[in-house]
């Protein structure tokens, strides 16, 4: 299938389904509406529900608050992440006697938390941080956790034999490998730094897509729902593609998937 | 047969009497290597034969430190080996570059890691990618070079930090038969520069007998032994393709095959049984 064929096709489906949300929303079949506007909305009210924010620019507010809770989250959550997986593999012991505790608190649903930062940290953008910090912490730190101990036997052995030193190892051959599984995982966890920020705007605070999509909801503005769905499903998208960039930068000497190999 | 070298004190490298057994998950110990006793000269080029699992490749990994004996002693020119042998190089079997960093990286870090200016480190290791045929090849990370190609690159990485000792397990092991072939000649013509002690394991005689002084024999394991050691009494320089065809070649393929073989049978009996 060529490119343009694909997208055509894409951009199909979504008109088809926008088609048959308007149609059967709008117009009665055998008598009923089968998508009642008030569950449902309508694409046009959608629409324009986005339309009036961006002009108004309403929405640029919530954008950012939300923007700025999942940069925070993915960075404090990526950096501690790094650092207590690499002691861990560094360290077996430290990490057998905490083993059980780490696997504990990852079990744990993270909604529950949010409560309680709320109550420590207050309606503003931290409570927010400190939920997205406890979703990315463990993604990075289990992924760094095994780049470190996975290494290859031989590729070890071969940097000994070329004479590195402890902090050479680490330098040139840990790090790399270390740095090389969390980028792996980048789409899940700055996925999961937008899910903590929204879930937290969503359960309690004063800005955000979370926020207003709550507030919509809360008056049963069904067009306000959808609309900030859309939103955020556009805002994630555009995340997505950021990372992208950055990991095909990043990754230069990984051999791509399916690619042959010898 | 019999043509064991004198044991000097000067010899490369000297395992004297060496035992090695590894602990079994299932309780006690399994041992691989029994009584062993082999010497490379300095300049003196050994291959190490054996049937698949004779602790040929632990052989190695005592000689460059990695592993160390549970009984005999390690020497290394004239010294006992306490921990890793700095002396050696060693060019793995399996992948051992480093795929984050790319060829030429891959060559200059062995100069990196002992403090020489990683200017310096570069342009060495940009004539040394040259010396191995892949002058154009330097920006090219590991996994878009072929399989020789790769080999080439451990090749240079290794000798440019130019080890008195070379130790080599099965290095042109997975290549096919061409590649391997240009390989041994690329490997004689770059060891005639300076004649280093190489200490090379294969399973393929034939490789043996053509790169080598002298091709060491070993008993299918466990407690493998050295049951033979023949000197290779054909003229250098050689070329690989060319010295197969010399009839002493094919002498002494024959007489030491006809005892390889008895071992490479007993290996593959016990392997079944086991």
């Amino acid at each position: 299938m060529s490119r343009v064929q694909l997208i055509f096709l894409q951009i199909l489906v979504a008109i088809v389904a926008v088609a048959l949300w308007y149609a059967l929303a709008t117009y009665p079949m055998f008598g009923t509406i089968l998508l009642p506007p008030f569950f449902f909305s309508n694409p046009v009210d959608v629409a324009a529900q986005i339309v009036t924010w961006f002009i108004s620019g309403v929405i640029w507010k919530h954008l950012w608050v939300t923007l700025w809770e999942s940069i925070l989250a993915f960075l404090i959550g990526s950096v501690s992440g790094v650092l207590v997986g690499f002691w861990f593999a560094r360290q077996p012991r430290v990490a057998a006697v905490f083993d059980p505790y780490v696997k504990m608190i990852n079990a744990l649903p993270r909604v529950v938390l949010a409560p309680i930062f709320t109550l420590w940290l207050g309606l503003g953008i931290w409570s927010k941080v400190a939920l997205g910090v406890t979703l990315v912490f463990f993604i990075v730190f289990f992924n760094v956790y095994q780049g470190v101990k996975e290494v290859s036997p031989t590729v070890l052995a071969n940097a000994r034999m070329l004479g590195m030193s402890e902090r050479q190892l680490m330098r040139h051959v840990y790090w790399p490998s270390a740095l090389s599984w969390m980028f792996s995982s980048l789409h899940t966890s700055v996925g999961f730094a937008v899910v903590g920020a929204v879930v937290g705007e969503y359960l309690g605070a004063a800005a955000g897509l979370g926020y207003l999509i709550q507030q919509a909801e809360g008056v049963f503005d069904v067009a306000g729902v959808f609309a900030g769905m859309f939103v955020l499903a556009a805002f994630v998208i555009v995340i997505d593609a950021v990372v992208s960039m950055i990991e095909k930068r990043l990754l230069v000497w990984r051999p791509q998937t399916g690619e042959a190999r010898l | 047969m019999g043509s064991g070298t004198d044991i000097s004190t000067t010899a490369a490298v000297a395992l004297t009497g060496v035992d090695v057994a590894f602990r079994l998950a299932s309780g006690g110990a399994y041992t691989a290597v029994e009584r062993t006793t082999l010497t490379v000269a300095d300049g003196e080029f050994v291959a190490i034969v054996g049937p698949t699992g004779c602790g040929k490749s632990t052989l190695l990994n005592i000689a460059a430190g990695l592993l160390s004996p549970a009984a005999g002693r390690v020497d290394i020119f004239g010294s006992s080996l306490v921990a890793l042998n700095r002396q050696a190089g060693y060019l793995f079997q399996a992948d051992a570059l480093f795929p984050w960093k790319t060829a030429l990286e891959n060559v200059a870090i062995g100069l990196e890691t002992a403090r020489t200016r990683q200017s310096e480190a570069r342009a060495r290791a940009k004539a040394w990618l040259i010396r191995v045929g892949l002058g154009a090849f330097g920006d090219r990370y590991p996994h878009m070079l072929s399989g020789g190609q790769r080999k080439r690159v451990g090749l240079a990485q290794v000798l440019i930090r130019d080890p008195k000792i070379l130790l080599m397990d099965e290095p042109f092991g997975p290549l096919d038969a061409q590649t391997r072939q240009i390989m041994g000649n690329l490997l004689l013509d770059l060891w005639t520069a300076d004649r280093k002690a190489v200490l090379f394991v294969t399973h393929d005689l034939e490789e043996a007998i053509a790169l080598s002084d002298r091709v060491v024999i070993m008993s299918a394991g466990p407690a493998a032994h050295v049951i033979g050691d023949w000197r290779v009494p054909l003229p250098r320089p050689r070329d690989i393709s060319e010295v197969k065809l010399d009839p002493a070649f094919h002498e002494l393929h024959r007489d030491i095959w006809h005892m390889l073989k008895a071992e490479v049978i007993k290996g593959y009996a016990q392997t079944e049984g086991g």
